[in-house]
């Protein structure tokens, strides 16, 4: 990471209001009202074949589009880039004699920097929305897509609002509205011409439809006798019934509202009020959208209707906001856009701050992986330029089971004098950034791999081999005993493949797909050695490696041998809770009554929770066994481990910690589990450095005494 | 369907939703309120009333001889000089409390958007399902402008606070009329 990167990161975290005003909207509760009676994946589903029929013919409904909205009378420029793009609104205004331009909020005259490019031949642009004339007068870029300005204060606006308007002026929200529309009013009514953008396009009618709260498109495109119009084309959908689902979705995604204040369906030019025609000019933008469309993974992102409810759910972007997280577009969404529309290059740092929690997913009103497109463009900087060196060599170690082993056993043995309580106390002071809100716990004395040989288990038929993960296997041993004795109790006998190393999640998390389908290959056949009923893993990252990843990985890879294996491996393949929750509705596991009941929350790993969806099963297999769980605010939200994404982006993941443990304190709670020890090593740490009383425990570890 | 509008429109920001048997009542109701809003011929204090269905129902003139700050020829100046704006929508949308107004004519956007408040027009038994529903009956073709307006002027933009009337009206106030079959507005 470059230093410049780290300093903004610094510097964003200092400031904390967009995440605050973002928690104050409780997003998730006010969206999910407005989404009442509304089936969202039937929805979202609809929208992605839309525009995603549509992003594989961009050019001819661009064609189209043009065609027809000539024959209403409007004039269709299709420009290829974006000096094309400037260049003919630069003409236009010289021909009309433009001076003064009024705009409502258009991301596209963002992109290509438009209000710059005018002001350099004498022509005055106004922004008219409210955020971004707040963003115009404090000179800033917008932090988020919908609402721009919403890392800034009242007091940093109203200081703002009365240099511009030379009066004094308090914090009063309300009031501050006002004057803002006092002095934009006169704006509109003095411009020569006004200029949108479009949120959708539609082709068959030669329509551009125009959402907004304020108001102030309609009067951008009403007062001034030139409206020009800059779209992207990949606003472009066929029908004019396409443009319904996007409206439903659109604003109950953004701000939880069923529709916008504003609508408009404009189709032609019309009367100006002194009898004059007004003149409408639409400017069909590509600067690289038809050269996306014709990217097989890629292609996918032109389905963004630019809702930002990626942005509203990203544990990341809410500390960090866009100035950080983004160029123009910005967060999740905005990294792909600026990848493509601002070349890959200027990508490269911001696609290192997705820690790959997949929130956004799964709101993404047009269905667009957006981690996956992330993890691609990873891939194909690590690809294009190779891994910055210490990843590479650290990754590359993991791989090599023995000298990875080696060297874990090794830290066993010298961390010694550090070790108290299973933690490192003190670390050498260039490693002490990493834990100043958490404790690093030590490496077990012994791994579990060397334990296991001394369980004694009875002889079953049945025979589940049991994948521990590097973490479990060399830092939670005790979970992995719990796991075996468990499991025996269900009349399970308990396998352990020697051979067995890392699945490749930390590989792929960080683009060397190759490197990951090494560790799909390495542990495939190992793990299917005596034929196991069931495969069981403990650890959420994993069992997503083993259900998920390793056939897919083997596929890309064109690796064909494995896959059947992979298959097989992952039809038997369980997460721990998983399973026992199975087990005890079969009834082969009986929870032993009369126990006195204790209190714990749960916090759901993103991988468990989005990649495996498994939410519901390690609660009732904790209920069963005489937990009472009280549910934490955000139980489903990243604890900011995400693997390495902690040593290579510290500072945003500890300030996730810090909120994870206020949610966890808030329940009262006896205890916090969570099945993945990578969230277990964050928690338990955060929880040890802040000197609470929550235990962190593997969900193994707190059933292991609770059967008959 | 009219229940469902109203609590919709009502939930969507400074609106409230009134509802006459008869034309005459309503047109009543709209006298009480230009004299309530002090509407008077001075810049701030105007009412504009854009061309309507409903405008053939009664004597305008007289209507106009009582307040002398109401006009029925909506210009930019009057029009960024009114307190109320008046308009007749095409189409009411149940589902999310929306009005469908053919923009078309440059008087229905400027007595609609630059007024304080917004008085909307609207035959009750215009009222439809969604917006799906709207476009079998509004289409591109025939109507060059389509505004759908849900509530008042809004912004979230400073602190996400919620701010009525920003660049539009701040209050809306939809008057439902039961004998009212005339369709939106002139074009």
């Amino acid at each position: 990471m470059k230093e410049g990167m780290s300093a903004s990161i610094h510097k964003a975290l200092e400031n904390q209001n967009l995440a605050g005003i973002l928690d104050r909207w409780n997003y998730p509760a006010t969206r999910a009202k407005a989404f009442e009676g509304v089936d969202f994946e039937a929805l979202r589903s609809k929208i992605a074949d839309i525009k995603g029929e549509a992003a594989g013919h961009l050019n001819e409904l661009a064609e189209t589009f043009k065609k027809n909205a000539e024959a209403n009378g409007i004039k269709v420029f299709i420009a290829k880039s974006p000096d094309a793009a400037r260049e003919y609104i630069a003409n236009l205004c010289k021909e009309k004699g433009v001076k003064k331009i009024v705009k409502s909020k258009s991301m596209a005259t963002e992109e290509i920097h438009l209000n710059h490019f005018l002001d350099e031949f004498g022509i005055q642009s106004d922004e008219t929305d409210l955020g971004e004339w707040i963003c115009q007068l404090a000179h800033q870029t917008p932090s988020h897509m919908v609402m721009p300005a919403l890392h800034l204060t009242k007091e940093e606006i109203s200081d703002l609002f009365a240099e511009e308007t030379k009066q004094p002026l308090d914090n009063d929200i309300q009031k501050l509205v006002k004057v803002a529309r006092k002095a934009i009013r006169e704006k509109f009514f003095e411009a020569d011409m006004g200029i949108s953008g479009a949120n959708i396009a539609i082709a068959e009618t030669g329509s551009i439809v125009i959402c907004t709260n304020e108001g102030n498109a309609r009067l951008v495109t009403t007062l001034p006798k030139v409206h020009v119009a800059l779209v992207g084309l990949e606003k472009l959908v066929p029908n004019y019934t396409d443009a319904a689902p996007i409206l439903a979705a659109l604003p109950r995604n953004a701000t939880s509202q069923l529709l916008t204040s504003y609508a408009s369906f404009i189709s032609a030019p019309t009367l100006n009020d002194d009898g004059t025609m007004k003149e409408v000019h639409i400017v069909l933008m590509d600067n690289n959208r038809t050269k996306m469309a014709e990217d097989p993974k890629f292609k996918e992102a032109l389905q963004c209707i630019r809702c930002a409810a990626c942005l509203n759910v990203c544990p990341v972007y809410r500390l960090v906001t866009g100035h950080v997280f983004g160029d123009i577009y910005t967060g999740g969404i905005g990294t792909i856009l600026t990848a493509w529309f601002n070349e890959l290059k200027s990508a490269e740092d911001i696609q290192a701050l997705c820690i790959g929690c997949d929130k956004c997913k799964e709101i993404c009103a047009a269905k667009i992986d957006i981690p996956g497109l992330i993890l691609e463009i990873r891939r194909r900087a690590a690809t294009k330029e190779g891994l910055p060196f210490i990843y590479k060599s650290a990754l590359q170690v993991i791989n090599n089971r023995k000298v990875f082993h080696t060297m874990l056993r090794t830290a066993s043995v010298l961390q010694k004098p550090f070790v108290k309580e299973g933690f490192i106390r003190h670390l050498p002071m260039f490693l002490s950034g990493l834990s100043e809100y958490r404790s690093l716990p030590s490496v077990a004395p012994s791994p579990f791999r060397d334990i296991f040989k001394t369980l004694k288990q009875p002889k079953c038929d049945e025979k589940a081999a049991f994948y521990a993960g590097c973490a479990l296997d060399f830092v939670y041993p005790d979970a992995g005993v719990a796991i075996v004795k468990i499991l025996n109790k269900a009349g399970i006998e308990v396998l352990f493949p020697e051979e067995q190393s890392c699945c490749g999640i930390p590989h792929w998390g960080s683009g060397s797909f190759d490197m990951a389908a090494d560790a799909a290959e390495r542990n495939i056949l190992p793990l299917l050695e005596g034929d196991p009923k069931y495969i069981v893993v403990s650890c959420a990252s994993c069992t997503t490696a083993l259900k998920k990843e390793w056939a897919k990985i083997l596929k890309e890879q064109h690796r064909e041998a494995l896959i059947p294996a992979a298959h097989k491996v992952a039809s038997r393949t369980y997460m721990f809770t998983e399973l026992v929750d199975k087990l005890i509705k079969e009834k082969r596991l009986t929870p032993k009554e009369g126990i006195k009941l204790h209190t714990l929350t749960y916090h759901d790993s993103c991988h468990a929770k989005r990649h495996v969806g498994l939410s519901k099963e390690p609660r009732d297999a904790l209920s069963a066994a005489g937990y009472e769980i009280k549910e934490m605010n955000e139980c489903d939200t990243c604890c900011g481990m995400g693997g390495s994404y902690t040593l290579k982006q510290p500072e945003i993941s500890m300030q996730m910690l810090k909120r994870k443990l206020e949610n966890i304190e808030a329940t009262g709670a006896e205890f916090v589990s969570a099945e993945c020890p990578g969230c277990l090593i964050q928690l338990r740490g955060g929880l040890d450095k802040s000197g609470s009383k929550v235990q962190a425990i593997h969900p193994a570890e707190l059933m292991v005494d609770k059967f008959k | 369907m009219f229940e469902n509008f109203k609590a919709r429109a009502e939930a969507s920001g400074n609106t409230e939703v009134k509802r006459f048997a008869t034309t005459n009542e309503a047109l009543g109701f709209i006298e009480a309120f230009l004299e309530k809003e002090e509407v008077k011929d001075e810049t701030g204090s105007y009412a504009v009333w854009a061309k309507s269905p409903i405008l053939e129902q009664f004597n305008n003139d007289a209507m106009a001889q009582k307040f002398p700050g109401l006009n029925f020829k909506v210009t930019r100046e009057l029009a960024k000089g009114a307190k109320v704006g008046i308009t007749q929508l095409k189409w009411g949308l149940a589902e999310t409390g929306s009005m469908a107004q053919d923009s078309t004519d440059v008087e229905q956007r400027l007595a609609s958007a630059l007024a304080w408040i917004h008085v909307a027009i609207l035959p009750t038994s215009k009222i439809i399902a969604d917006i799906p529903a709207l476009m079998t009956k509004m289409h591109p073709k025939n109507d060059k402008y389509i505004t759908l307006i849900t509530g008042a002027s809004k912004t979230a933009d400073i602190e996400r606070v919620l701010a009525i009337g920003v660049h539009g009206p701040e209050r809306l106030v939809i008057v439902c009329v039961d004998d009212l079959e005339l369709e939106g507005a002139a074009s």
